[in-house]
């Protein structure tokens, strides 16, 4: 099976100290699926959307690998060519939304720059499109919003226009980094049914990066855990609550809260299971040591 | 869902006003000073010497202010004087603003070896003591109104491009940045519409800020002579000269200097106004 995103054997490490951030990564994301990206922080979930987007930090270089979109290995192809292709294919959902909007600029030109001056769309085209996909994110009175500045406008608005802003182009890939954190509870619902809603329509395939389980399951259809930028597990949402395979989901699971049973929520990961992880990827990495 | 933001409006406030009025005093002064001056600001009539003003005994008409120990009218010398701290005020504080902002631009976005090279060259300018550096660069570029302007600007660019670098620096760890990466854009183009844009308010306010230390660069070099001709009245010569007779005339030092206070607290408040008017971002 291919996937429209397929990332293979990829590793990263810190410039500087050489310290190991992702290792040997393997995901495959066919188009139109969810697939959600766990893991505690640190664990490198963030660096592999970034990585899927172009757009690491300098310090982290990738030692090898390949991250395929749509059949184009990412890591092969000159910097300038690189960014187009995740321009015109991919999109992305940041975390932020206080952050991820220009604050001196208007919101539609935020929309409709990109669609304008990337993909080449015709102004009056750009504006309609933009309309359109705000009235799909229920926004009232969108050409009034179009003219707004961001500081005219709610945290949760915010996010509505940004979620727009990354379907508008009709992108095949969307990466949504961790989109919901920096927004209250009863936003956060709204947000998540709205994400799900695009995207079941719009069937495109979603890498949605994320620490909360309960979000997991309602939103993705597979699921990759990640330990120190290992994936321990690779399986579907259905198999992963049933019967989860590796000790750390495990414990992973156990660490959700469940108001159903608060005394047995909540339970730190323990640290036998913390040890056999590290020696696992201890003998992982001897192994691509002797290789490499 | 469509709250109260968009609806808030903020005053003006005094500060903008004042001070905009004051400059626009300023700025009227400095261009129509031939058909507006009461006396010939370069006239010596030593019968009329150190003449008070209009509102003390012994005082002439048409002298309001007063007049120096050659007998030239005060006022007058104001009203032109004006002319070079305008010119000083716009040419130098534009031409440091350019140059200070675009090198802090590039060191603080493009980062790398242009922000190395360009934050050491700031660091070793800065610890020039900047009036002794500014009558070094005279000496050598030579007294007049050009190398006035030259060394403001070779000295103060260093004050744009630290405060500009670093507040884009913030910018550039924003979210819309990294956004902006994603979604395609060059460089270059997400440096000038998406950054710029978040910086703007920083420079129009040193800018403004800028212009009043100019005009007080500009009087501290005519106090020391090293200004421009004495044919061109300025406010800093004016100071010089009161100086010597301040016990006889008061009024030859105080009311160019009071000119001057003003001109440089407008500049400083005219900016701080603008920006809490027209920065869309409440910060």
């Amino acid at each position: 099976m291919s996937g429209f995103l397929e990332i293979r054997g990829l590793s990263a490490r810190l410039a500087g100290t050489g310290q190991r951030l992702l290792r040997a990564v393997d995901i495959s994301l066919p188009a139109g699926s969810v697939r959600g990206l766990v893991g505690e922080s640190g664990a490198g979930k963030s660096m592999i959307g970034k990585a899927v987007l172009g757009v690491l930090p300098k310090a982290v270089e990738i030692v090898e690998g390949e991250i395929l979109l749509d059949g184009q290995d990412l890591l092969k192809v000159p910097p300038a060519e690189r960014r187009r292709l995740i321009g015109a294919k991919a999109a992305l959902i940041p975390q932020d939304p206080l952050t991820a909007l220009n604050p001196s600029r208007r919101i539609g030109p935020q929309i409709t720059d990109r669609l304008v001056d990337i993909l080449g769309w015709e102004k009056a085209r750009a504006a309609s499109r933009a309309l359109e996909v705000l009235a799909e994110v229920s926004i009232p009175e969108p050409e009034r919003v179009m003219r707004l500045y961001p500081h005219e406008l709610s945290g949760g608005m915010r996010q509505r226009i940004l979620i727009a802003s990354a379907f508008a182009a009709e992108p095949k890939l969307i990466v949504a980094d961790e989109p919901t954190t920096a927004l209250d509870v009863t936003v956060q619902k709204q947000i998540l049914k709205l994400i799900s809603a695009l995207q079941a329509r719009h069937g495109t395939a979603l890498l949605f990066v994320t620490h909360d389980l309960g979000v997991v399951s309602k939103v993705c259809d597979t699921l990759s855990v990640l330990y120190a930028g290992k994936v321990v597990e690779d399986t579907t949402v259905e198999r992963f609550f049933a019967a989860p395979q590796h000790p750390y989901s495990r414990a992973l699971l156990a660490a959700t809260p469940r108001h159903t049973d608060p005394a047995a929520s909540l339970q730190p990961v323990p640290q036998a299971v913390i040890d056999a992880a590290m020696a696992e990827i201890a003998a992982a990495d001897a192994a691509w040591s002797a290789h490499g | 869902m469509l709250d109260g933001r968009g609806l808030i409006r903020r005053r003006a406030g005094a500060r903008l006003w004042l001070s905009g009025l004051w400059l626009t005093v300023f700025v009227l002064a400095a261009v129509l000073a031939p058909l507006i001056s009461p006396q010939d600001p370069l006239a010596q009539d030593l019968m009329l010497e150190r003449l008070p003003p209009a509102w003390v005994a012994g005082s002439e008409p048409g002298y309001w202010l007063g007049t120096d120990s050659l007998g030239r009218d005060v006022l007058s010398r104001i009203i032109y004087g004006a002319q070079v701290a305008l010119a000083v005020a716009l040419v130098a504080g534009l031409a440091t603003c350019l140059i200070g902002s675009a090198l802090g631009l590039v060191a603080g976005f493009y980062r790398g070896w242009a922000d190395r090279i360009i934050s050491r060259i700031v660091d070793i300018w800065m610890a020039f003591p900047p009036v002794l550096f500014a009558i070094l660069l005279i000496a050598v570029l030579g007294t007049g109104l050009t190398s006035v302007i030259l060394a403001i600007v070779i000295i103060d660019w260093t004050r744009f491009c630290r405060v500009v670098r670093a507040e884009t620096l913030n910018q550039s760890k924003m979210d819309y940045v990294h956004s902006a990466k994603v979604a395609g854009f060059t460089r270059l183009r997400t440096l000038l519409s998406e950054i710029l844009p978040n910086v703007l308010p920083v420079i129009v306010a040193l800018l403004t800020l800028e212009m009043g230390i100019a005009v007080i660069v500009e009087a501290i070099l005519s106090f020391v002579n090293l200004s421009i001709s004495t044919d061109q009245p300025t406010w800093g010569g004016m100071i010089a000269e009161g100086r010597t007779s301040i016990h006889q005339a008061w009024w030859v030092l105080v009311f160019p200097l009071i000119a001057l206070f003003f001109t440089v607290l407008s500049f400083a408040q005219f900016g701080e106004g603008l920006r809490e008017r027209f920065d869309p971002v409440l910060r």
